[in-house]
């Protein structure tokens, strides 16, 4: 599949999304909502994860502080808008401050860091009862009109949101930035002997990896009106976010969003046919997905696929 | 002969209770070939790591033309000019080969662009014979291949001194002729070369200069002829009947 396919392809598909509220019902509106609001974070995961393999497990902390960030601004009496944008900076300076520290640990030690400070801030938040309200958690002022135009608002802001980290994406790779990163991910010493300056280069990975999630936090925060911590810190996100990533393609442009979608609407699906069992089920079919495509749905050769079937039909259609 | 271009004044590097360097000082000029002998273990690639920061000097001070460099990150050095290749080559092994020697350019030869570096990076390939490889992927080549593309990509940083961490181990004799003639016409650009070796067939025919190391210490800084009668040298190093045999060989030329 050529490069332009695929951009035609995914244009289709952001355009489908936005369009949900004009054929579908409320229900598949709210699956659209979350499938963009996943692909931009696992299009944030994929800078620190796909371009640098690092495997941060911190995605959770990242949105859980963005939804306290922007829902205390927001009722602290700033905008919604300007709530979110100071969620995005507040989650990118606490990334860039953190990762300074922890970037210097590499592969596991680095995971079990970045997986200790979703605790860590959960803890934080919610032992800090007089400012976030503790386990009580927090409302948020309610955006205005019935459920079809808030939902309608909120589709469209996620969508926007997903397509800025993916704009992003886009220059990363195409830029000096994203080949020292993937330097990096290739090898490390090398990387910094050709003149990479390594350090900065990861966390500056790290922190675009972080302050959209902090962007999508706040955006949840004032879309569902109310948070806590366990819904905020949830360990099963900041799972998920990498296994859709890795699912689609880690390090590609599109991989992300590819994975995103199957994780989903494979979830969807198990949902509403295994009520019971569906968890295991899906956990079982992600261990086999990533088991047999180390590299992703996206790096399969379709084409050839398609060859080896048909000519092996052929072979056993032959006397 | 000019002013020289790297300085190290009595640098001394530790790891924990272990000396590995103590206090090192030596310097090189500009233009200059310079061997680096020395047993297995004396210290020889710790020099490099000192000298490039990948393990800073305990104490001591090193000079790069006249700048104090001695606590400098290895990225710097890299893009200060002082380039280096490792014992055990280091490639990105799943880009191109091209793409590995323009990382060198983009990252460490300072170029605005991935254009500039593309073109760098062919002009570095055509010189060091891989241009047929250029596409393929880096694992792909053979060790003798792979030690041309650390030359190759260090080249392509525009190396003021190139430190040459046994381009040679592993390699074939006529391997070897070729590695030479190569690292001959890198010196001829008057970029100075810092070459740890251990064959000392190589060590004759190319270095002005060399240094002995033994157990951390410099125990030898001298012209080739005066290092193979040194007998602290031939005890430490070269051993009495390699001492000889190299004095005969010699003698003959």
């Amino acid at each position: 599949m050529s490069q332009a396919t695929r951009y035609v392809l995914f244009a289709i598909w952001v355009a489908a999304l936005a369009a949900t509220p004009l054929w579908a019902d409320n229900y598949t509106v709210r699956l659209a909502i979350i499938i963009a609001m996943y692909s931009a974070l696992a299009l944030s995961w994929n800078f620190i994860g796909g371009f640098v393999g690092y495997p941060s497990f911190s995605t959770a902390a990242f949105f859980g502080l963005g939804c306290y960030a922007g829902a205390l601004t927001q009722k602290a009496g700033l905008p919604m808008v300007g709530a979110w944008v100071f969620a995005t900076l507040f989650v990118g300076a606490f990334a860039a401050v953190l990762g300074v520290i922890i970037l210097r640990l590499r592969g596991h030690y680095f995971a079990i860091a970045s997986f200790a400070i979703v605790e860590v801030v959960r803890l934080v938040i919610s032992s800090w009862g007089d400012l976030t309200g503790g386990g009580d958690g927090l409302n948020v002022p309610l955006v205005t009109g019935g459920p079809d135009a808030v939902a309608q608002t909120f589709l469209a802001v996620m969508i926007v949101i997903m397509l800025t980290v993916f704009a992003v994406t886009v220059f990363v790779d195409r830029n000096r930035l994203g080949f020292g990163l993937r330097c990096i991910k290739q090898n490390e010493n090398a990387a910094d002997m050709v003149g990479v300056d390594t350090t900065r280069y990861k966390v500056i990975a790290y922190t675009l990896s972080a302050m959209f999630c902090g962007t999508v936090g706040a955006a949840y925060a004032s879309w569902t009106g109310y948070i806590d911590p366990s819904d905020s810190f949830s360990v099963l996100m900041t799972v998920k976010v990498p296994v859709m990533c890795l699912l689609g393609g880690a390090g590609t442009v599109f991989g992300p969003i590819v994975g995103t979608t199957a994780f989903l609407l494979l979830e969807e699906f198990f949902w509403a046919r295994f009520l019971e069992y569906n968890r295991a089920i899906l956990g079982a079919v992600i261990v086999i997905l990533i088991f047999f495509l180390p590299g992703g749905l996206l790096r399969i050769s379709y084409r050839d696929m398609v060859k080896r079937l048909t000519g092996r039909v052929s072979q056993g259609a032959a006397p | 002969m000019s002013e020289p271009i790297l300085v190290l004044e009595d640098v001394s590097r530790n790891f924990g209770g272990i000396l590995a360097l103590s206090e090192i000082s030596f310097s090189l000029k500009e233009g200059e070939i310079v061997a680096l002998i020395g047993p297995n273990g004396a210290g020889k690639t710790t020099l490099v790591n000192a000298i490039t920061g990948v393990h800073p000097a305990s104490s001591g001070r090193i000079r790069f033309l006249g700048v104090d460099v001695t606590g400098q990150r290895p990225f710097q050095a890299a893009r200060r000019g002082l380039a280096r290749t490792f014992q055990i080559v280091q490639p990105f092994p799943q880009m191109t080969v091209l793409e590995n020697v323009a990382a060198g350019a983009l990252f460490g030869g300072a170029h605005a662009n991935m254009h500039d570096a593309m073109a760098t990076a062919r002009e570095k390939l055509e010189f060091t014979g891989l241009a047929q490889f250029a596409d393929r992927s880096a694992s792909a080549l053979t060790l003798a291949g792979r030690k041309r593309l650390e030359l190759a990509k260090s080249l392509a940083m525009k190396p003021k001194i190139l430190m040459l961490d046994e381009v040679n181990a592993g390699l074939n004799a006529s391997e070897i002729d070729g590695a030479l003639a190569l690292i001959r016409r890198i010196a001829d650009q008057g970029v100075t070369i810092f070459i740890i070796e251990h064959l000392m067939k190589v060590v004759l025919s190319l270095a002005q200069r060399v240094l002995v190391l033994h157990h951390g210490s410099l125990i030898a800084d001298g012209n080739p002829t005066d290092i193979v009668n040194d007998p602290r040298v031939i005890e430490a190093y070269l051993g009495e009947k390699f001492a000889r045999r190299i004095k005969e060989s010699a003698g003959n030329v």
